[in-house]
């Protein structure tokens, strides 16, 4: 016997969650979470997220709206009878008893027998890579060990859906890659729906087969990875994923879906992403700048850092300072030096400026 | 620069206790004074040649006690070597040995020569009859013993303890000699009590007497007659350890884990126990239960049954216990059952478990460490409790009182109270032992830093519904309770003359204001202000000693810490009645001598308090961080300088809390203070309860509710005034951020 999986989709229908009576913590979003994918939910502290992902488990009840577990209602099903398992950010692991007795707690209450109560155990020990580690308790893991008995308790009850709260905020920056790898394999290999929590924009892009970005009790965009931040909807989502530097311009003419655009003199094509002529907003990725472009416009170098791989500028144009990077480490830019700037041929976005 | 001041050996603590063991040889009676140690007639009564008030230089140059000579050699040791190094070896050693030397031999000699001469048959064998002797050591002697004692910690630190750090060295000295001569020394005095035999000597077979005594250890009760005090005793405290356990947990529950409103009023009940002197309870019983009581005739009168003493015994102690340290239970698990992290009971619940699964294997295992701890305490409250036992016993011994009426009633035997003692010492000993070593192997609060919001799920409908009800019911008999109290100091004559007077209180609190001033005409004042003078002395002096030692068990590592902190825990659980027979028997001779006054009242609030003050010290200490203090030393301020700077300042809340509370607690106090009551010093619990005894019951709750109000003002002053630190507090430091 081993581990499967039994994903489902997720789905919020308009759900709003109100505190007490007056704190707004998710402000009437609509989601569609598909099985068998990783989605992150990202955004600012007190955005939201993990209301959102309590509204999921089943721990906090939605103040309006409907929440869907596969085809079924479950809005008002309390957490026991909703097949969602969560990993805690604290692990949430109980400390009286042992590595064994943890991952074997959920079992007793879903009807296995002794006999496989203790092999599904043993497998989820296994697939986390903690065999032989049965009768520790707790406190006598570390960290990485400990969250990994989390997962297993989690995985072993086979849920419908999988949530994770920053499940590697309490790890090193060293551990969180390689457990943050761990856990999309496993997703991957079994097929489960997990939805994630974090606020590390590194991290969701990536682990994630979507994001969902929120600010302020609100979803501010939905999207994969290459989508949020090749195409950002908003400033907001520029700004919050990859630090655009966001460049006012003007767009000169549309034509066929393709802008041209000026940027104090300089000159640029790119896709207008529905936008008409008149001011624009540009968000332009640090590595996508070049510097040294014929015809582009002026800046001064303001500031230069070298940070082995590359080198790091902060560049001041008429309309305000810019952040880019460059690859050249050899043969750096000098601090005052008069540069021109352009941008590389793909990169550069349009955005809506809200 | 620093090195160099630390490195001058003239150190001005050193000379300061120079200074004072001469000026307690030279200058200051020797002897302990009749008239009381603040009376100050002996300076014009034939001071200083008079040898009731010697100093002890004057009594050699009379030719008398010449066994206080050999006392100046290390008092003049010390000058040889004061110009020396620090560093240097001979300082410390002659430091080390003048101090050890001469504290030892003071010690010696108190105790080998007393008011008969030698002290020990020995003593006369080897040196022949003396023929002089000597009562307690007064001001002379304190300052020469304390002088002796900080010239040998100074003598330690300079060879390098503690990093040589002299204030700290001498703290835990001083700290270790008073715990001993107040703590260990009168328990083992207690100890040896009981094996004395008539003519004084020592026997195994006079403790096996009194000790296998069938109204110690009878089981008689499983045959219908008496059982001994023992069983009773324990019996008792297992019951009452269960009930307040089960009471303070469905409180507990109610307050984090119930949507009842009225949580606040149940909080404020636990300062109830603190206020309330413990037999006022018991009054407030037999105003309800008591055969006159309101309940008791209301029954008799509407089913005609005949009125029975059923309070008397096992049913009143067990209903005034529980309600007296239900209270205690509570907050003990209040906090147990907040810490429980809610993600423990979220994450069991996002792993199918429905709320009762949740509760059972989840929450209430995580429990466990608070509930032995509030069971163990209230064990040992219900041992030690004397008031209640005392009030509605009846024919229900047990220890605590059994050792009072050995003591003073007409059986008069010092070696059987001593044995009852010694019993009762045992078994809340254990308890205390039991409950050190249970929670030190496990506790569940700290095992991840990080917590999750989230909020405790409410209890299982099936456990809700009783535990509500019970919670409710119970608050409204507690304040059913003192209702009775306050109504029953206006009522005349109970159960006979029901009418309304303010009687009672005029009685007790009458004043007369004539030309010369106001006369305190009322017969309870003379107790009130020795209590009120007794309770404002012990106050700070507790505070004093408890925040030293708790400063020392946060701050300091040294040698042999755990044993010094398990000492100064150790008075937690020696009851106040064994306190009691302990003084009585090892301060009415020399070299301590001070039954019959004042400072033995104040003594034992100290240790019977201060471990209060150091569990507050310790609490608000961890939270200080420690780095403050490092940088305060790494600026150049000494332990001493940093401990008055920097800690002290920032402990004012914590501060303020020992004192309010040792306060209270010396006025509410009455098991040990029973026993050293003198007619010059009688207290307010001591004073009620002989009205008790002579069923004067309204002029007794006249008082104690006057008492409770008393205290409800220090503890509301209280918070006042600590609100008002915490403010100042915020206001400097925004200053200083700014
Ligand atoms: N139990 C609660 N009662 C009242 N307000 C709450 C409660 N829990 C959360 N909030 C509020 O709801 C909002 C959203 O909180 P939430 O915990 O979902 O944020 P988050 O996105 O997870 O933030 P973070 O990244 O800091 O964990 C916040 O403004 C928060 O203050
Ligand atoms: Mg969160």
């Amino acid at each position: 016997m081993s581990i499967s999986s039994s994903a489902a989709p997720v789905g919020f229908r308009d759900v709003t969650k109100v505190y007490g009576t007056d704190v707004l913590a998710v402000d009437n979003i609509s989601l569609d979470i598909e099985a068998g994918k990783l989605v992150t939910l990202l955004g600012p502290s007190g955005c939201g997220k993990t209301t959102t992902l309590r509204m999921i488990a089943g721990l906090e009840m939605a103040t309006a709206g409907t929440i869907l577990i596969g085809d079924k209602d479950v809005t008002r099903l309390p957490a026991t009878d909703r097949d969602v398992s969560m990993v805690f950010q604290s692990y949430a692991l109980f400390p009286h008893m042992t590595v064994f007795e943890n991952v074997s707690y959920g079992l007793k209450f879903s009807g296995f027998g002794k006999s496989a109560t203790r092999d599904r155990a043993r497998d989820g020990l296994e697939l986390v890579g903690l065999r032989g580690y049965d009768d520790r308790l707790p406190s006598e893991l570390s960290g990485g060990q400990q969250q990994r008995v989390a997962v297993a308790r989690a995985l072993v009850l086979e849920p419908q859906v999988l949530l994770f709260d920053e499940p590697l905020s309490n790890l090193d920056a060293k551990l969180r890659r390689q457990v943050r790898e761990d856990i999309r394999a496993i997703q991957q290999d079994l097929g489960l729906t997990v939805v994630y929590v974090t606020h590390d924009q590194e991290e969701a892009l990536a682990v994630s087969d979507e994001i969902v970005v929120m600010r302020n009790a609100t979803i501010a965009q939905t999207g994969t990875p290459r989508e949020l931040y090749g195409a950002p909807a908003n400033r907001f989502v520029a700004d919050f994923i990859g630090e655009a530097n966001l460049v006012p311009c003007e767009i000169a003419s549309v034509s066929d879906d393709t802008a041209e655009i000026m940027v104090d003199g300089y000159r640029y094509v790119l896709p207008a992403r529905g936008l008409a002529r008149g001011p624009g907003l540009l968000a332009v990725r640090p590595s996508r700048i070049v510097i040294g472009t014929p015809g582009g416009f002026d800046a001064r170098v303001a500031k230069a850092t070298y940070v082995g791989v590359r080198m790091e500028y902060t560049l001041e144009a008429s309309f305000g300072s810019m952040f880019a990077v460059q690859d050249d480490v050899d043969s750096p830019l000098e601090i005052d030096q008069q540069v021109t700037v352009g941008f590389a041929s793909t990169g550069p976005v349009l955005i809506p400026d809200d | 620069m620093r090195v160099v001041s630390s490195e001058q050996s003239a150190h001005p603590v050193l000379i300061f206790w120079l200074v004072a063991g001469w000026a307690g040889f030279l200058v200051l009676p020797w002897y302990g004074i009749e008239d009381g140690f603040f009376g100050l007639e002996w300076v014009t009564d034939g001071y200083p040649f008079d040898p009731d008030y010697a100093p002890a230089i004057f009594l050699l140059a009379d030719g008398q006690k010449p066994w206080l000579a050999p006392l100046i050699l290390p008092l003049v040791a010390p000058l040889l070597v004061l110009g020396r190094s620090k560093s240097d070896p001979l300082f410390s050693i002659v430091l080390v040995a003048a101090g050890g030397i001469g504290f030892s031999y003071l010690i010696a000699q108190g105790f080998g020569i007393g008011i008969r001469g030698y002290s020990f048959s020995w003593l006369t064998a080897l040196f022949g009859d003396l023929s002089d002797r000597q009562f307690g050591m007064g001001y002379g002697g304190l300052f020469v013993a304390s002088s002796m004692l900080f010239l040998f910690t100074h003598g330690i630190a300079a060879r390098g303890a503690v990093n040589g750090d002299v204030f700290v060295v001498g703290a835990i000295g001083c700290v270790i000699v008073i715990v001993t001569a107040f703590v260990f020394f009168p328990i083992a005095k207690m100890l040896t009590a009981a094996f004395i035999t008539e003519d004084g000597g020592y026997s195994a077979a006079v403790f096996a007497s009194k000790f296998f005594d069938d109204r110690l250890w009878g089981l008689g009760c499983l045959a219908g007659n008496r059982c001994g005090a023992a069983w009773n005793s324990l019996f008792l405290a297992i019951l009452v350890g269960i009930v307040t356990t089960v009471l303070g947990l469905a409180f507990a529950l109610v307050v984090t884990r119930s949507g009842v409103r009225f949580k606040r009023a149940l909080r404020a009940l636990t300062v109830l126990p603190i206020i309330t002197p413990p037999f006022v309870i018991g009054l407030a019983l037999i105003l309800l239960f008591g055969l006159s009581g309101s309940v008791t005739v209301f029954i008799a009168d509407q089913f005609d049954v005949q009125p029975t003493r059923w309070l008397y015994g096992l049913p009143g102690v067990l209903i005034a216990q529980t309600l007296a340290f239900t209270p205690i239970a509570f907050l003990v698990l209040i906090g147990v059952v907040e810490g429980v992290s809610p993600s423990m009971e979220e994450a069991a619940q996002t792993l199918r478990a429905d709320k009762w699964q949740t509760f059972r294997t989840v929450s209430l295992p995580l429990m466990r460490p608070g509930l032995a701890n509030a069971f163990l305490l209230g064990f040992i409250e219900s041992m030690a409790d004397f008031g209640n036992p005392l009030v509605l016993g009846g024919n229900f011994d047990v220890l605590s009182t059994e050792i009072f009426f050995a003591i003073v009633g007409a059986q008069y035997d010092q070696g059987r109270a001593a044995v009852l003692a010694l019993v009762l010492l045992c078994f809340t000993l254990s308890a205390f032992y039991a409950q050190r070593a249970w929670l030190g192997r496990r506790s569940y609060t700290t095992i991840s830093g990080k917590g999750d919001a989230g909020v405790h799920p409410l209890m299982p409908i099936r456990l809700s519904v009783p535990v509500v009800t019970v919670a409710i019911a119970w608050a409204a008999f507690t304040a059913v309770i003192y209702g009775m109290i306050v109504y029953g100091s206006f009522v005349e004559l109970w159960g006979v003359r029901n009418t309304l007077t303010f009687k009672h209180y005029v009685t007790a609190f009458s004043v007369r204001l004539t030309e010369n001033g106001v006369h305190w005409t009322g017969s309870a004042w003379d107790s009130f202000w020795t209590t009120i003078h007794i309770a404002v002395a012990a106050a700070p002096l507790t505070a004093a000693v408890g925040l030293i030692t708790a400063y020392l068990l946060t701050r300091q590592t040294f040698a042999g810490k755990n044993s010094f902190e398990f000492g100064t825990m150790l008075s937690f659980a020696i009851p106040g009645t064994v306190i009691g027979v302990s003084y009585i028997l090892a301060f009415n001779v020399p070299p301590i001598e001070i039954t019959g006054t004042g400072i033995i009242l104040v003594v034992s609030f100290i240790f019977r308090n201060m471990p209060v003050g150091v569990r507050a010290g310790i609490a608000s200490m961890s939270q200080i961080d420690k780095s403050l203090d490092e940088s305060s030393l790494t600026l150049g301020a000494n332990s001493w300088q940093t401990f008055r700077r920097v800690i002290l300042p920032l402990l004012r809340p914590a501060i303020l809390a020992a004192l309010v509370y040792s306060f209270v607690r010396a006025m509410t106090a009455i098991s040990a203070v029973i026993f050293l009551v003198s007619a010059e010093y009688d207290m307010a619990t001591s004073y009620i309860i002989g009205r008790v005894e002579n069923n004067d019951y309204g002029l007794a709750i006249a008082y104690s509710t006057t008492l409770i109000l008393v205290m409800l003002a220090a503890v509301g002053l209280l918070q006042v005034l600590v609100g008002r630190t915490e403010i100042g507090r915020r206001m400097t430091e925004s200053r200083t951020s700014a």
